[in-house]
């Protein structure tokens, strides 16, 4: 095994660290999953284009599958795991809960997470897409919150109740 | 993919450095194309060269109000930039209106320019691409073209440049600045981008090995208002059919068009700048008729493929509702 095509990395997960020696190929995603066993990030289309590899880097909210775990020596990562914890769950998670934001639920640790991140950004005063006045604070509507998390796809369709579950954890 | 070395560049001299007599050799910033393609099978490369942790992030107003836009502010950080909201809301709605939050989180300023066009016949490798392999064929023409090129394209390739930010860029006369061997230099956008011709496998006009460091944008005329305006299959989260990037500015006593930056995209090999439209709005008064003669001007020498008629008419409506919102003072 050419020695040259490996890295030796150190990444902070859920609040643990880790040093590991990887392949350079390896994501962020699989890093996770297939080496650490931290399985709340999915593998959906592993392109970036369905979110439900969606985790908190450095604070904001990205698609780990298009990340090499490399390019992310030192990072903090944070998935929905990593997010409360099952006694107390953080308030995004109870939202889905009491919204029934899911159905086979594949997609909801990127949502939830992704939903984590949105609001900071939000709270940031990020506009969006459908933002009509850039340059005042921005209000969380139906509209705002569909197009900020349009990164992330659900095939059970659970979309009304995850917009629903994103307004109450926003309150 | 292919194992390769991988190096986190700790200067830009040292990146510059490192790439340098290894054609197998890419810069890698953010990734959400690059490691795609990487994945597709359509880059192969044996050496990364990290470029994305370099102290490139920031966004500076220089003396003369030219906005230096530094080549790894992240696409998100660049919208939600005040100066940029509130002097470029062209340049902010086209950040704002690509991909998705998590990958403008990652996305950075010279990958967005540097993207490749995501024609599925390009991206197949499997398939004839002249844009790959040069003289292989294109196998778009006569294929799937909802998404290919009505301008500038050639019978070697019809594929479009993707990005919406390097439209707004276009329309805003911004320049590239790059380092290489011989050191800094700049280069206006315009000239920065090439079109297919007979040589598809060449996006830009880069020298091989050079690094972008920065964007920089010219202060906007007095009195400009701006906007981007998409026009896609869904609402989100989804490539333009057409796109317009557009900048007005209207005499004060007249109400005519005293200034006029306009370009395209979705409709071309690189961000397509309008300068037939822009020359027959000059002096005349800001009407839907004024609006709809400079864009049947533009377009006049548009040039479809089978399956994509429909962009030249959709194009030039687009460039109306764009123009006439901003004549209203509409903010989007």
């Amino acid at each position: 095994m050419e020695s040259a095509h490996f890295t030796e990395l150190t990444l902070h997960v859920d609040g643990t660290e880790h040093t590991l020696r990887v392949d350079n190929r390896t994501t962020l995603l699989d890093l996770l999953r297939e080496h650490l066993g931290v399985t709340a990030p999915k593998k959906g289309c592993d392109h970036g284009q369905c979110g439900s590899c969606t985790v908190l880097l450095d604070g904001r909210r990205a698609t780990s599958c298009l990340a090499f775990a490399a390019a992310h020596n030192g990072a903090e990562v944070i998935t929905s795991a990593g997010l409360g914890d099952a006694d107390a769950l953080h308030p995004v998670a109870q939202a889905f809960l009491d919204h029934d934001g899911f159905q086979c639920g594949y997609c909801t640790p990127g949502q939830i997470c992704s939903a984590v991140g949105m609001l900071d950004e939000v709270k940031s005063g990020t506009p969006s897409h459908v933002t009509d006045d850039l340059e005042r604070s921005v209000e969380l509507t139906d509209a705002e919150i569909r197009e900020r998390m349009s990164g992330n796809l659900c095939r059970c369709a659970a979309y009304p109740n995850i917009v629903d579950a994103i307004h109450k954890a926003a309150r | 993919m292919i194992p390769f070395e991988y190096h986190r560049a700790s200067s830009v001299q040292d990146a510059v450095t490192a790439v340098a007599d290894r054609p197998d050799a890419v810069f890698l910033a953010g990734g959400t194309n690059l490691v795609d393609h990487m994945k597709l099978g359509v880059v192969e490369a044996g050496l990364v060269v990290d470029v994305g942790h370099l102290p490139l992030n920031d966004v500076d107003r220089l003396p003369d109000g030219t906005l230096r836009v530094g080549a790894d502010v992240r696409n998100s950080d660049l919208a939600a930039h005040p100066i940029v909201r509130s002097h470029y809301p062209v340049l902010a709605r086209a950040l704002l209106s690509a991909a998705s939050g998590q990958l403008r989180n990652l996305a950075t300023t010279a990958g967005n320019l540097l993207q490749r066009t995501r024609c599925v016949y390009f991206q197949d490798v499997t398939t004839p691409c002249n844009k790959r392999t040069p003289g292989s064929g294109c196998s778009a023409i006569g294929g799937y073209t909802r998404y290919h090129a009505i301008l500038g394209a050639s019978g070697h390739c019809i594929a479009v440049h993707p990005s919406d930010m390097a439209v707004a860029m276009a329309a805003l006369d911004a320049h590239v600045v790059y380092v290489d061997a011989d050191g800094e230099h700049r280069m206006p956008l315009s000239d920065f981008y090439r079109l297919p011709g007979d040589r598809p496998d060449r996006d830009t006009t880069l020298p091989a090995g050079a690094l972008i460091t920065a964007v920089e944008i010219p202060p906007p005329p007095d009195g400009a208002r701006s906007t981007y305006r998409k026009v896609r299959d869904r609402a989100s989260y989804a490539f333009a059919l057409t796109s317009v990037a557009a900048e007005l500015v209207l005499d004060s006593g007249t109400g005519s068009v005293a200034g006029a930056r306009i370009a395209l995209g979705g409709v071309a090999h690189m961000p397509w700048r309008a300068h037939l439209a822009e020359q027959a709005l000059i002096g005349e008064s800001a009407t839907e008729d004024t609006f709809r003669r400079a864009a049947d001007a533009e377009l006049a020498q548009a040039e479809p493929v089978q399956g994509n008629e429909f962009k030249v008419e959709l194009t030039k409506r687009a460039i109306v509702a764009t123009l006439n919102g901003l004549a209203e003072g509409r903010q989007r």
